[in-house]
């Protein structure tokens, strides 16, 4: 299989650029995890919209009309594929049900989305702690809530899953803030884009005053967070206005930001450099998403963390440009149609710096106690990794020597951020100096049976393909 | 290992098929994501780590933190990632058959 355009993911990103690039005249092969479109902010929305809308808000069911988008015949949607390896020769190797197959994309683009930040507090391996996205995610495709919840951390996607915890009958039993007073009155200082992005602002408030009126209880600045429990979650404890506190519960969700899911361009050696305000890595491109390898774009939050409608813009832009670099359209032509789209765009991140000032990351989580687990998959503790840093390990790749940190099958996503940080202040070195896991191929486990079940089509030779006009 | 779930369902209308998990009959929701259909069904735990024995549950449901893996038609898989089929026959890594957990 080919294509002009080959798309990973079928998030705001990833189905905005396959509309546009297909209105270029490109043809586009999206390859995405799940069985229907959407990502994780608007995942299944096609059949969740309609059922749901009322407990998961307008700003889910917007996610409607870009996954009708993808019903055209030059768009291929391939549902349930796991991409392994990508090649930055465009070749894009992915398995459905147990088989692997390869397309071949002239141009790539990258739109595997974010991941949370990983937030490594005690107690947060046991059952019954997940991500405040897995518990959005259950609400959304499944329609199951949790029923005694607790939800810690910072950040307005806190706000929205309580509020949608509301909306379905079941609010939350309390939301454990860690962000202080401090970080509100220092994100003033970017109170002018804010007002730029104020219906953000409004649906924050909006939330907000829902939470109020629910009764749930709401502490800020709490520190000292824990998960109690021996073989699942049974309360959560914290200090807050100077009192340790311990509700009782059956789930935690935990919550403070998100960052690039960087795998996919991480095993493509696409240089990233750590961004402090967002305190993620994120990879280089230029105002098109174009990386370091021209065939390779990168659209949405994996390029930096802009939310679902600044995804839907920056995959216009990476489409658009694949398609003037294939010479479907001209300079001029692009420009006209990316004039609008930048606008809205700028118009989406203006209130990010507010954003990302008032809601920091929970200090203890990028720093945690040596007997914190960092790394899930070999249950590698902080004290670990600073037990290597004594002996002279300076960098995250030499630790999987130490103690194989980020070895496991999740490959480094919920660990990486955490053992970098936890190096990058033991030796002094910066973040960037620090470096990350090299990422390799493959980027989800394969098994040799997909392998050998492999529907290897060879590429077309390019010569042929110019000549046809492809 | 099934106790009373912490979760609700807020649409409990769909048909219902029979899977087996570890050998007992387990009535699911047909078509539903698997690892929220466990967890509604009150499957708190999906598995032991080889390293440490210690239970756990599904962490990130979307497919990237590997914790939800349990044994499907003898198959090590992401449950977060599957559909609820009639007659899956579903096996969770114990803390002394931790070995499989990582065998994909």
């Amino acid at each position: 299989m080919q294509a002009d355009l080959v798309v990973i993911g079928a998030g705001p990103a990833g189905m905005a650029a396959a509309a546009t690039a297909t209105e270029a005249g490109l043809s586009v092969v999206i390859l995405d995890e799940q069985a229907r479109a959407g990502g994780q902010i608007y995942r299944d929305v096609t059949r969740s919209a309609a059922r749901r809308g009322d407990i998961l808000g307008q700003d889910y069911s917007a996610g409607l009309p870009l996954a009708a988008g993808l019903e055209q015949p030059s768009i291929t949607h391939v549902t349930r594929a796991t991409v392994w390896q990508i090649a930055p020769d465009g070749a894009v190797a992915y398995s459905v049900d147990g088989r692997g197959a390869i397309v071949h994309g002239r141009r790539v683009l990258l739109a595997t989305g974010a991941l949370e930040r990983p937030m490594p507090v005690p107690g947060w391996t046991l059952p019954g702690v997940m991500t405040a996205g897995a518990g959005q995610i259950l609400i959304k495709e499944s329609g199951v809530v949790a029923g005694r919840a607790v939800l810690a951390g910072s950040g307005p996607l806190l706000y929205l899953i309580a509020a949608q915890m509301v909306r379905a009958g079941t609010p939350p039993l309390a939301l454990v803030e860690t962000q202080s007073r401090r970080d509100t009155v220092a994100a003033l200082r970017h109170l002018g884009g804010a007002l730029r992005g104020w219906r953000y602002l409004v649906k924050g408030l909006s939330m907000l005053a829902e939470i109020r009126r629910a009764g749930v209880p709401r502490y800020t600045a709490a520190s000292d967070i824990a998960v109690a429990g021996t073989d699942r979650a049974e309360a959560l404890s914290f200090v807050a206005g100077g009192k340790r506190h311990r509700i009782a519960c059956e789930t935690v969700f935990l919550h403070h930001g998100v960052v690039p899911n960087m795998q996919a361009a991480r095993s493509l050696d696409i240089p990233h450099r750590w961004n402090a305000a967002q305190a993620c890595f994120v990879p280089e491109t230029d105002p098109w998403g174009r990386t370091e390898i021209p065939n390779v774009f990168i659209a949405g939050d994996g390029a930096g963390i802009g939310g679902a409608k600044a995804a839907e813009q920056a995959g216009r832009l990476a489409a658009l440009e694949a398609a003037r670099d294939l010479d479907r359209i001209s300079a001029d032509a692009r420009d006209r149609a990316a004039a609008p789209v930048r606008a809205a765009l700028r118009g989406e991140l203006a209130v990010r710096p507010f954003l990302d000032r008032a809601y920091p990351p929970y200090a203890a989580a990028l720093q945690p106690a040596d007997a914190t687990v960092v790394c899930r998959c070999e249950e590698v503790t902080a004290g670990d990794i600073r037990g290597y840093a004594a002996l002279g390990c300076k960098g995250p790749n030499q630790t999987k020597a130490f103690g194989r940190p980020g070895m496991g099958p999740c490959q480094g996503r919920y660990c990486g951020l955490t053992v970098v940080s936890i190096l990058a202040a033991e030796t002094g070195q910066g973040m960037d100096e620090t470096g990350y896991y090299r990422v390799r191929p493959p980027l989800k486990p394969v098994t040799l049976g997909e392998l050998a079940a492999m529907e290897e089509t060879p590429a077309e030779d390019p010569a042929v393909m110019a000549a046809d006009g492809r | 290992m099934k106790t009373a779930s912490p979760f609700l369902e807020i649409d409990a209308d769909a048909a219902r098929v029979t899977v087996r998990l570890d050998g007992a009959d387990l009535s699911l929701p047909a078509g539903a994501n698997l690892a929220a259909a466990l967890l509604a069904a009150g499957v708190p735990v999906f598995r032991h780590t080889p390293v440490s024995g210690a239970p756990r549950g599904p962490f990130c449901m979307m497919g990237a933190c590997f914790d939800c893996l349990v044994e499907v038609d003898g198959v090590t898989r992401q449950a977060c990632l599957l559909t609820v089929e009639e007659g899956l026959e579903i096996v969770r890594a114990g803390p002394a058959t931790a070995e499989s957990a990582d065998a994909s």
